[in-house]
């Protein structure tokens, strides 16, 4: 019979056994060497029936395939452009999987379709073996965002940000008036009348600092309300 | 960590139409808390480390025996060197110092030498043979923005915090025994920078505002209001009454920084 020797929410350091024998399985931020489970990364332990996982308290976004991530275009090259989506390296996006039409290379200026610091939406469609993340702009819903601006949170973070469903973003959305795109890199992009953005923002932030506490929602909610009424 | 640099400007400038900063603060505040602790080094004759919210500045005043320049025979030296430790901020990169710290150490020499805030002639030991030379080392342990503000409390907070070292009578300086003779500081100068964004004016810009900012102007002033020195920075003019505008603030602002000294 295996142990789990930690609690749910509990705080975690490299190394340390989180649970012992064979009926447990090491999910992310976790490994096994013998019988045993560790962690490996400092995080909050989350247990799932068999399952245990480590999600870490700050950490770098590893690009998946299928995740709709936010970057930012950093330069301008002769057949693409250079994405920062906050990975390791920067991301290549080739012209034929940003633009529906096809375009004249050497004739074309490529800065008139997405020039440097604009705001794109797009999505991992693979990763190779060695590491190079393919992005495209080629689905329903991907595209260039105007206006607005990016804050950053800790990736690990993200999910809770969405809340269940989109539960939580869709909070700060309404109280907020703001439109807001959460990619799951932890770029987050904001547009809409200032007061709003700056709320948003500080919702974010609150999120961020408080994301392992239960009970968040309500204290968001009382964060924005109160904000709402100020601005009044 | 600014990402997109011109989204992020047109934010900060709407925002400030508002008159309301990124963080919440009113355009002409400067961050909480900020603190003082003196005697923070043990080996140096006087230290200081200031925080300005997450600013963290160390200064230390070191002294020694050395001769005089020659056309000033009986007056001591001061020399005031910044250092950019890699530690205090990712731009910061190891080696030679760089444009910024050289700038910063000669606004904040500038602030305490034309203020004649250390009266040098009581430096002096034996006229155009032995006087005390003032060393003051100022050293970034975190950047967030207002390096200036926060070096230049540093170093006078160093220098009132400073005593000197016993004098042995061959000659030789005993650092292990301090003598209860505070410097000669007779004036307090504190500096105050105002920063240009958009056409408004801050104070104590965090480190996602100064990389945005168009202009920089440093005031130093002591208790009397008298400018001692000023430093232009940035790309961008400032005009007439917007420098007039600028010295009100830092009037008010030097007054309020100074405050925070002990003595």
């Amino acid at each position: 019979m295996g142990i789990i020797l930690v609690k749910e929410k509990d705080i975690v350091i490299p190394g340390e056994k989180v649970a012992s024998g064979m009926d447990f399985l090491p999910s992310i931020g976790t490994f096994r060497e013998g019988e045993d489970i560790f962690a490996s990364k400092l995080g909050l332990v989350e247990i799932r029936n068999r399952v245990i996982k480590v999600i870490p308290l700050k950490g770098y976004y590893m690009p998946k395939r299928g995740d709709t991530v936010i970057g930012i275009v950093t330069d301008i090259g002769f057949s693409g452009w250079t994405v920062d989506i906050g990975a390791p390296a920067e991301v290549n996006l080739p012209v034929g999987e940003a633009l529906r039409e096809r375009i004249e290379l050497l004739k074309s200026d490529l800065s008139k379709y997405f020039d440097i610091d604009d705001v794109i939406l797009a999505k991992v469609f693979n990763v190779t073996k060695s590491r190079i993340v393919q992005l495209t702009m080629k689905e329903y819903g991907l595209k260039k965002l105007r206006g607005g601006r990016v804050v950053r949170i800790t990736p690990s973070k993200v999910p809770r940000l969405i809340g269940k469903g989109g539960s939580m973003v869709s909070m700060i959305k309404k109280y907020t008036k703001c439109e807001i795109n959460v990619g799951q890199n932890g770029y987050v992009w904001i547009n809409g009348p200032v007061d709003g953005q700056y709320l948003a923002e500080k919702a974010i932030q609150m999120i961020e600092q408080k994301a392992h506490i239960s009970g968040l929602t309500d204290e968001v909610k009382n964060m924005l309300e109160e904000g709402v009424k100020n601005e009044a | 960590m600014i990402i997109d640099g011109e989204n992020f400007k047109r934010y900060v400038i709407e925002l400030s139409e508002k008159n309301k900063r990124i963080d919440g603060r009113g355009l002409k505040d400067f961050r909480k808390p900020i603190k003082i602790e003196y005697g923070v080094s043990k080996n140096a004759e006087g230290s200081a480390l200031v925080t300005i919210g997450k600013t963290r500045v160390a200064c230390g005043v070191k002294l020694e025996v050395g001769e005089p320049y020659p056309d000033k025979p009986d007056e001591g030296t001061m020399i005031v060197n910044a250092e950019f430790a890699a530690l205090a901020s990712p731009e910061f990169e190891p080696g030679a110092p760089g444009e910024e710290s050289i700038e910063l150490a000669r606004i904040v020499d500038r602030g305490i030498r034309e203020s004649g805030a250390i009266d040098t002639k009581k430096l002096c030991i034996k006229k155009g043979e032995k006087v005390w030379l003032v060393f003051i080392d100022i050293y970034i342990q975190n950047h967030d923005g207002n390096l200036i503000d926060a070096s230049a409390l540093a170093a006078i907070a160093a220098l009132l915090d400073a005593k000197f070292p016993k004098l042995e009578e061959d000659g030789k300086v005993n650092y292990k025994e301090k003598t209860n003779e505070p410097l000669p500081i007779v004036k307090k100068p504190t500096a105050c920078t105002i920063y240009k964004i958009g056409d408004k004016l801050f104070v104590d810009a965090n480190a996602d505002e100064e990389t945005i900012c168009n202009a920089r102007l440093t005031i130093t002033m002591d208790e009397n209001g008298t400018i001692n020195a000023m430093q232009k920075g940035g790309m961008d003019g400032l005009e007439q009454d917007e420098i007039e505008k600028c010295i009100e603030i830092a009037k008010e602002k030097t007054k309020e920084l100074r405050n925070y000294l002990k003595g």
